[in-house]
């Protein structure tokens, strides 16, 4: 750290205040929205009720007892919690090979999987909706919404975890071959332990994808398994734009992550900084 | 305790060959230490015998029991590694205990072959910590010792020393010498350094390559290398080299060096100066290296060869004077000037190619 020492006026002033005033600049859309969310809808539009209104609980109520805000919510955390377990198993196992056992056609696989990303998911939503709906018969279920969030976030998942791994010396995975572990001895015992901030920040990440993902839990589901997504969709459809019930349920839809990514901010930090293996 | 035999053995990676028919027998007890420069596959060869590395041809023999297709861990050797390669997450006692713990023994027998290892290696009172909290020469030994609990028959050591410092690797050279006097194990070691090679070894093997240029005890490689590359490598500073045109003829004669012989080699130890008419070279003196307990004088001859002598104390002379200098018969070495090897016969019959 070079800037260290010279506490000149611009890194000990302006510098925080230019990071503050950042920070306001990308808060303010959610602040905006939190705000509106306890307006009524008739406040909502109004200008001059920006910060003075009064305020009001009704699009709360209105939502959990109306809109069934509740089984949206579990629907979310259902498939958000397996779908991270799942593209974290199958993740691990494939970066381990990857990481520890390169073939010839490794660094192609990896492209490859990353080039699955650039494909426009607009592109498959055709084959998407009648393979699911006529063919498997598997529209609007828990399962294919789990099986479509892995399957979207595994690239990103097998990358990083990739990364990580790479980072941890072959010669300490020789070692406990030598010391007789097995393949899941291996993982369990020393990879996992030394890649654990990349493994703790990748979970985050892919928990936070899949709980955003809108694209396809909107278009795939209709009551089921309809997650948060599709409650936000839904309140804006139907009834025209009710800013302050829509605020309301973005508000309850985008809690619960940004709580999560709050509390894990710590553990992020730590992790990365502990997970150094030199 | 066990002996190890390479048959064979080959290694290529796809169209490349690293290692070509290396042949080798490592008797119960031996410290064998395989010697050569960057690249030759000495340590490829150490990571075949540990199963590290897969064979491409041949058979690998521990105990006499053929190891081709056997697990690291099944082979009954351990290896410590040039990186020491600890787990960082685990303090010094699971880092020594980790692989006991993989065979299922009891805990007390593992917490007292820890302990006992730890003693032998006074690191008893680091057991708590983490490797991080170590410095280098005690993390080299918390490898060792992770290797000791597991009562191998075969040691493998890659490299063990190269990442200390002078002081350190002189002491942890003597250390890892009375280690094998102690457990009269079969030890394998890997270095590019002939000075490790010669302190510590039984038997020497010389590779280029991929292919070994001279098996043989330290003083055999000594007195009489095979060809040119291993009489350079052996001995430091490296042998000097001349042209069997350059010496005198009468001086050349007189000591019975064969005319044939188109390359002399003579260490810069076994040169020493005489008068002119008992020469064998002349060189003018260039530089001389004063380390107090002897002197390394750089000298260049006629045709412009670099030589460099050993000599007790510096000479009397400055640069530009010229010095006569001779060796003793014994200590010339002769040597093909197309093919490098040694026109004398070797001692014995210990080259296994």
């Amino acid at each position: 750290m070079s800037v260290v020492g010279q506490s000149t006026k611009f890194s000990t002033v302006a510098l925080p205040v230019l990071a503050w005033l950042v920070a306001l600049v990308f808060f303010f859309p959610i602040f905006w929205m939190m705000l509106t969310s306890f307006k009524t809808d008739a406040d909502a539009v109004k200008p001059e009720f920006l910060f003075i209104f009064k305020p009001t609980l009704e699009n709360y109520i209105n939502m959990t007892e109306n809109y069934d805000y509740w089984r949206f919510a579990v629907n979310s955390v259902i498939t958000t919690v397996f779908a991270t377990a799942f593209s974290l198993f199958v993740g691990v196992s494939s970066a381990y090979a990857m990481a520890f056992n390169p073939g010839r056609h490794t660094k192609d696989i990896l492209m490859w999987m990353l080039s699955t990303k650039m494909l426009p998911a607009a592109a498959v939503l055709y084959p998407m909706t009648f393979l699911t709906k006529s063919f498997l018969n598997l529209f609007d279920t828990h399962f294919l919404i789990i099986l479509v969030l892995s399957l979207i976030n595994l690239p990103i998942v097998i990358w990083m975890l990739f990364t990580y791994f790479k980072e941890i010396p072959k010669e300490i995975i020789e070692a406990g071959k030598m010391d007789g572990c097995s393949v899941w001895g291996e993982i369990k015992d020393i990879v996992l332990p030394l890649a654990w901030g990349g493994l703790a920040s990748t979970a985050l990440l892919c928990f936070i994808f899949c709980w955003n993902e809108a694209y396809w839990t909107v278009r795939l589901t209709t009551t089921d398994a309809a997650t948060l997504s599709k409650l936000i969709e839904g309140n804006r459809a139907p009834e025209g734009l009710f800013f302050g019930r829509l605020s309301a349920v973005s508000t309850a839809a985008v809690g619960p992550i940004v709580v999560l990514g709050w509390f894990c901010q710590k553990q992020l930090v730590r992790g990365l900084t502990f997970g150094a293996v030199k | 305790m066990a002996s190890v035999t390479l048959k064979e053995v080959k290694k290529s990676y796809g169209d490349i060959s690293v290692i070509h028919d290396v042949d080798l027998i490592i008797n119960d007890g031996e410290f064998v230490v395989f010697v050569g420069p960057s690249g030759c596959g000495k340590s490829t060869l150490l990571r075949m015998i540990a199963g590290l590395e897969d064979i491409t041809g041949g058979d690998i023999d521990i105990a006499n029991e053929r190891v081709n297709d056997v697990a690291p861990s099944k082979r009954g050797v351990a290896m410590v590694f040039q990186t020491y390669a600890l787990y960082p997450h685990m303090t010094v006692y699971n880092n020594m205990a980790f692989g006991l713990k993989q065979t299922k023994l009891p805990s007390w027998e593992i917490d007292s072959r820890v302990r006992a290892a730890a003693e032998v290696l006074h690191i008893t009172e680091y057991l708590s910590r983490t490797p991080k909290a170590l410095s280098g020469g005690q993390r080299q030994r918390v490898a060792i010792g992770r290797a000791i609990v597991r009562e191998p028959e075969v040691f493998l050591f890659d490299e063990p020393l190269s990442n200390l410092d002078a002081a350190l690797r002189v002491k942890t050279r003597l250390e890892i010498a009375r280690l094998h006097q102690r457990l009269g194990t079969t030890m394998i070691y890997v270095t590019h350094d002939q000075v490790e090679a010669m302190t510590l070894a039984d038997k020497i093997v010389v590779l280029r390559d991929g292919r070994i240029e001279q098996v043989g005890s330290p003083i055999e490689l000594y007195e009489h290398p095979r060809n040119t590359f291993v009489a350079q490598f052996i001995g430091s500073p490296k042998m000097n080299f001349l042209d069997h045109s350059d010496l005198s003829p009468a001086a050349a004669k007189a000591l019975k060096i064969d005319p044939k012989a188109g390359i002399v080699g003579i260490r810069p130890e076994h040169l020493q100066s005489t008068t002119v008419a008992k020469a064998l070279i002349s060189a003018s003196l260039e530089l001389v290296e004063n380390l107090g307990e002897y002197a390394l004088v750089h000298m260049v001859t006629e045709v412009g060869r670099e030589l460099i002598v050993k000599m007790e104390r510096p000479p009397k002379a400055v640069a530009g004077d010229l010095i006569h200098l001779t060796a003793d018969a014994g200590t010339i070495h002769c040597f093909n000037s197309e093919t490098g090897l040694r026109k004398q016969p070797t001692s014995r019959k210990n080259s296994k190619k």
